[in-house]
């Protein structure tokens, strides 16, 4: 799987990562660089020599927040953060475990809520996330308690009239 | 004038006075908005990060409602817009991408609907004189600054909006209305969005960062135009004292002196009502 990583993430991002010449303009501008170990331009790198494994087991794919910043400043064009959802399908895909848990989780739940529901639904997602994450259970709560005061929880989903057909698509994507 | 609406999971969760405020806002425009009927979620940062052929059908299958029902499509959320342009362009310019998005959706894509963010269309359809001219109550003296985040400007060949690097329409409006707007330099700095469960520490570092370069710039409130950005300057902003954060739409409402106005600050984490009340545009 290694030697053809990059030929599977250009064919899942459609970016030629093999144009990158490594100009640092990405981790540069990257707003989660500080909680990175590599930084978008070393993943590039490993992407590139076929050290996929590194890449696909870092925890920096998980904590790209797509706020695409290094794909407007590539000077190659580059769409890194293309490149970087490729990582996470792949790191998915090939069950490499996340090296950034609760986001993956974050991702799961997140979608498991919209295939049933058709839209996605706050309190559902909140209360999962809780119990199934790592993160403290105490903490958030009094946020949490904020916003469903202010009636920005709704405990019961509205109906979408699309369930069916958005169950459909997930069907047809696996 | 008409618009279809595509409003967007949070709209009655945790955006919900970006939904007040811009229905008010746009009902004394004398706007109709049309709710595209049985829309679902776009996927949001969830979609495109796990599956990337639900990341394009999923917004792909709200763009074919809005086919169906004609005119331009008016998203308030800046995530949303986003996705919906992604897909746009994967069927525009990806005739593979475009077959299997058509086959899984059911659909055929003509190309017709113009996708439009509701900051755009405000700007371009309505403008500065428009907002200046329904101003009653002007925000003399209100020094915000204009926070746009990620996804209304990036990237570029996807969102098509304004200047990415430099957009302004929004301070373009919010000056029409009388508010002060500060210059600054972080108006597209990520707020470190769906973060914010998994690591809300890293938000609280952006978001805290956000804050004080706002305050560096003299502003007392952030003005923001999606809901994902404003839960998040609200509920991860660590230092005191802490800046409101209004959707744009509350501001010119407020501007356009709508009774409406006062049950839209009960809902912010940040109460706004101190900082209205001195500048005298709250009871």
């Amino acid at each position: 799987m290694q030697t053809s990583l990059i030929t599977e993430v250009d064919a899942l991002s459609h970016q030629q990562v093999e144009l990158c010449y490594h100009c640092h303009k990405c981790s540069a501008g990257c707003p989660l660089l500080p909680e990175m170990t590599f930084g978008p331009d070393r993943l590039l790198r490993m992407v590139q020599v076929g050290d996929g494994d590194r890449a696909l087991r870092s925890r920096d794919v998980w904590l790209c927040s797509g706020c695409a910043t290094c794909a407007t400043r590539c000077p190659n064009d580059i769409d890194i953060s293309a490149v970087m959802d490729a990582l996470r399908q792949i790191a998915v895909a090939t069950d490499v475990p996340a090296g950034e848990r609760d986001a993956l989780l974050f991702h799961r739940l997140f979608l498991g809520v919209v295939r049933r529901l058709g839209r996605s639904h706050e309190a559902a997602m909140l209360g999962l996330f809780k119990v199934l994450s790592r993160v403290p259970i105490y903490r958030d709560v009094p946020a949490g308690i904020g916003l469903f005061l202010r009636g920005k929880v709704p405990v019961l989903p509205r109906p979408s009239g699309a369930a069916s057909e958005v169950r459909r698509l997930f069907e047809r994507s696996q | 004038m008409r618009y279809s609406y595509y409003p967007g999971c949070s709209a009655h969760s945790t955006g919900l006075e970006y939904t007040l405020s811009t229905e008010a806002t746009l009902r004394q425009l004398d706007v109709e908005l049309e709710e595209i009927e049985g829309w679902n979620c776009c996927g949001a940062s969830s979609a495109h990060a796990l599956n990337h052929r639900l990341a394009l059908t999923l917004p792909a299958r709200n763009l074919a409602l809005a086919q169906k029902a004609g005119g331009d499509l008016l998203i308030p959320c800046a995530a949303c817009y986003n996705r919906l342009k992604g897909a746009e362009l994967a069927l525009r310019s990806n005739s593979e991408a475009r077959a299997e998005i058509e086959a899984d959706v059911g659909f055929s894509f003509t190309g017709q609907v113009r996708i439009r963010p509701l900051l755009a269309i405000l700007h371009e359809d309505f403008g500065p004189q428009r907002v200046a001219a329904e101003t009653r109550r002007p925000l003399s003296g209100l020094k915000v600054v204009p926070y746009y985040g990620c996804l209304l400007v990036r990237p570029p060949r996807v969102a098509q909006f304004d200047d990415p690097d430099d957009p302004r329409l929004m301070a373009s409006l919010l000056r029409a209305a009388g508010a002060e707007v500060m210059p600054w330099s972080h108006a597209t700095d990520c707020c470190g969005a769906g973060l914010s469960l998994p690591r809300s520490d890293a938000v609280y570092r952006l978001v805290g960062r956000l804050a004080e370069r706002a305050r560096e710039a003299g502003a007392e409130a952030l003005v923001t135009a999606c809901p994902l950005c404003q839960v998040n300057l609200e509920m991860r902003q660590p230092a005191t004292p802490r800046l409101p954060a209004f959707y744009f739409t509350e501001l010119l409402g407020l501007a356009f002196d709508l009774p409406e106005a006062r049950r839209w600050w009960p809902k912010h984490l940040i109460d706004p009502r101190p900082l209205l009340r001195s500048h005298n545009l709250a009871d």
